[in-house]
């Protein structure tokens, strides 16, 4: 890794991760991996014959898949952005995921009543708000114990996050919330009827933010001099340091990136579902798998991970006990950490450590 | 050899605070209790559970503070020794055992000893895989185990005509041990059994660490490639080490089955295992004397919680337990690696000169 690290400190290949060409590459560096999904698909493709499934029973098990799946992609990118940085797992993502929606209820909830703008200023407020929090954290645990082993630092953000979630069971208790949906498309069923497929209003919603989110994302860590520089930090460390880029506050505002990024996929999946207190475990989870199946270090990566563990999912759940829906995530966990840990992109990285 | 007989000498002490603890509940000088002394803190039924998490932290202590190898799903073990041993008790005529055979005496303990090998076994195949991992990859390995085992308990192992686990319910009616005739029971009894166990458990730890294997663990923390070079076959020790920490687990959790006589799905998910986690943290993770002392810090804690803090802050409609503990897990982690008992244990060993609870593992000072 650190050879590849200092090549691309270099210079000759940077950016690369960022860009979707390496995508396609990358799969095709795996074509074994893809087989043996494509294996799995076809076997759940199968189970769901005997079921009686048809071509639109399908469809709509993979549209569902996206749609999570979309959820997924933004929490797996705060895990990216944070790995990158500091090298720690930051279980707090999940909290994060909690905290946004949480957070845009509770402003929507005082005074009663709001318009469309509301929605949009209170969500637009708790993302804001949880990205303080994230950076809060940081500064008062991680930041802190820096010089800490690897998984001294893992088990302090697990730590936060029971913390979080607790004092979140004390504020908010443990029923379930509402968050209303962002625009039912000025209709009065929330669901959208194309051919015989049922698509909730709020999946093109959650589609379109992640896509705007990706975008923006990529344009941060492309164009500007402080995404640039949190991207040398992932790189080398201290040549970034040498070249006067204040590694710490880096870290911090990747704590700040990933809340923001937890917290928008908490909110506009939210309306789709109901959120709780304990919402963030199940989503830190399985965002955390989209990474992994991502290789940890890579954004397209995460996001390929994301909607395949999404689709692979909703497909599984489909055919089997609908208890055994949460099994999977953590079954392509371990395959995954043992089988490829470099994720779907193997090859070059630059990411240093 | 110093060290054996030190080692000895706490174990004896150990024993004889545990007959007087449970002498002192059976007899009741006056009808005075240990609830009494301690304003309805320290229980008998406390002293059990902590007796039970003992076997639980010696294990993990000895695969987490001696091998440097990081569990965040063991409370899997222990609900699979719970479930073992409840399925195949209460269960046992769904499984078509003879009542003959299940209702004698010697059953439940022949199924506890099952349990822990076919536990152990399961998780020396478990562990010679997934212990390839290192570090934050091995956690989230783990933590992965824990969740499926968790799921696979809740969702009765994916056979729902059978019922074996019973769901998010659980099982109940688990019947207490008994010995020929003597029963283990009331919880006095069951509380010597259990410490009686956990004693033992706690001489193995010692044994183990004090013994070239406990060197080898400590080898593999400090480098594995410097362990393999000296000799010791990294996969299999470390396999081993998970196997016989899960075994544990096992034991404990059947013990806990018994106890209860009741065991639901929940009693072993995520956050338990990382309860196991705070408590190894607080004992000591480089310390099989951290065991007892990690175990009953977080179930006093957790009574003072319950009792005292609930009353004095009004607004709490939730509990405050998730909170402490989790911040209490980050300052640990943070400000005291080693633990907050084997530090001052370690500290009050080194000015005598004798054989503290973590010495000679060095690398295991600094956490994990």
């Amino acid at each position: 890794m650190s050879e590849q690290g200092l090549q691309t400190a270099t210079g000759e290949a940077a950016g690369d991760r960022i860009r979707a060409r390496s995508v396609v590459r990358g799969l095709g560096s795996s074509a074994w991996l893809v087989a043996a999904i494509a294996l799995l698909v076809l076997f759940l493709l199968g189970m769901g014959r005997r079921l009686g499934y048809g071509a639109v029973d399908y469809l709509q098990l993979l549209v569902d898949g996206l749609q999570i799946g979309a959820v997924y992609a933004l929490v797996a990118l705060g895990f990216v952005v944070v790995y990158r940085v500091t090298g720690v797992i930051n279980f707090t993502q999940g909290a994060f995921v909690m905290l946004g929606p949480m957070l845009a209820i509770t402003l929507l909830a005082r005074p009663p009543g709001g318009s469309a703008l509301r929605l949009v200023l209170a969500a637009v407020v708790a993302v804001l708000l949880t990205a303080v929090i994230g950076m809060t954290i940081h500064r008062l645990t991680l930041h802190l114990a820096r010089k800490a082993s690897a998984l001294t630092r893992i088990i302090i953000t697990v730590g936060v996050y029971i913390s979080v979630q607790g004092i979140a069971l004390i504020v908010w208790g443990p029923r379930p919330y509402v968050l209303p949906a962002f625009t039912t498309f000025g209709m009065t069923d929330r669901l959208v009827h194309v051919g015989g497929l049922l698509v909730q209003a709020q999946t093109f919603w959650i589609w379109g933010t992640a896509a705007f989110t990706l975008a923006l994302l990529a344009l941060f860590f492309e164009r500007t001099v402080v995404g640039k520089a949190m991207r040398a930090c992932a790189v080398n460390r201290v040549a970034a340091q040498l070249m006067g880029i204040r590694v710490d506050r880096m870290a911090t505002l990747a704590f700040g990136l990933a809340a923001v990024l937890g917290a928008v996929g908490g909110i506009v999946l939210s309306p789709a579902t109901r959120p709780t207190y304990d919402m963030g475990l199940e989503l830190g989870l399985k965002g955390f798998v989209a990474a992994i199946m991502g290789g940890l270090v890579s954004f397209p990566g995460a996001v390929v991970g994301a909607l395949v563990l999404g689709v692979l999912e909703s497909l599984w759940a489909g055919i089997t006990l609908s208890g055994f829906k949460d099994i999977f995530a953590f079954v392509m966990l371990i395959i995954f950490l043992l089988v490829r840990p470099q994720g779907f992109l193997a090859g070059k990285g630059e990411v240093g450590h | 050899m110093r060290g054996l007989s030190s080692d000895i000498r706490a174990l004896v002490a150990a024993g004889a605070l545990v007959l007087l603890l449970g002498g002192f509940e059976m007899v009741r000088p006056g009808g005075i209790s240990l609830s009494h002394l301690s304003g309805g803190l320290v229980t008998i039924d406390l002293l059990i559970r902590a007796g039970i998490f003992t076997i639980i932290l010696v294990g993990l202590n000895l695969l987490m503070g001696y091998a440097g190898q990081v569990s965040l799903g063991q409370a899997a073990f222990y609900g699979m020794g719970a479930f073992f041993s409840a399925i195949l008790t209460v269960k046992a005529s769904v499984l078509g055992i003879p009542a003959v055979v299940a209702k004698a005496w010697w059953w439940p303990w022949l199924v506890m000893g099952g349990a822990a090998v076919l536990v152990g076994g399961f998780s020396f195949v478990v562990g010679w895989v997934i212990l390839r991992l290192r570090e934050h990859y091995l956690a989230m390995a783990t933590l992965g185990l824990g969740v499926i085992v968790y799921i696979v308990l809740r969702e009765n192992l994916g056979m729902p005509q059978l019922n074996l686990t019973g769901g998010f319910d659980g099982i109940v009616g688990i019947p207490r041990l008994r010995v020929g005739a003597l029963a283990m029971w009331p919880e006095a009894r069951y509380y010597f059994l259990v410490w009686g166990l956990a004693l033992l458990t706690i001489a193995l730890g010692l044994n183990v660490v004090r013994s070239p294997v406990g060197r080898a663990l400590r080898a593999i923390h400090g480098s594995e490639a410097a362990a393999e070079s000296v000799g010791v076959v990294v996969p299999l020790l470390k396999a081993q080490i998970f196997a016989l920490s899960a075994a544990l687990a096992s034991l404990a959790g059947s013990l806990y089955a018994h106890f209860q006589a009741a065991v639901v799905p929940d009693t072993f998910g995520f956050v338990p295992s990382l309860e196991l986690v705070v408590m190894s943290a607080i004992g000591g993770m480089a310390s099989i004397w951290g065991a007892p002392f990690g175990a009953l810090a977080v179930l006093v804690l957790q009574e003072v919680l319950r009792t005292r803090v609930l009353g004095l802050v009004p607004v709490v409609s939730g509990e405050m337990e998730p909170v402490v503990f989790g911040a209490l897990l980050v300052l640990i982690m943070m400000f005291w690696p080693s633990g907050l008992v084997s530090s001052y244990w370690g500290r009050m060993a080194a000015r005598g000169g004798g054989d503290g609870p973590a010495a000679g593992g060095a690398p295991s000072q600094q956490g994990l």
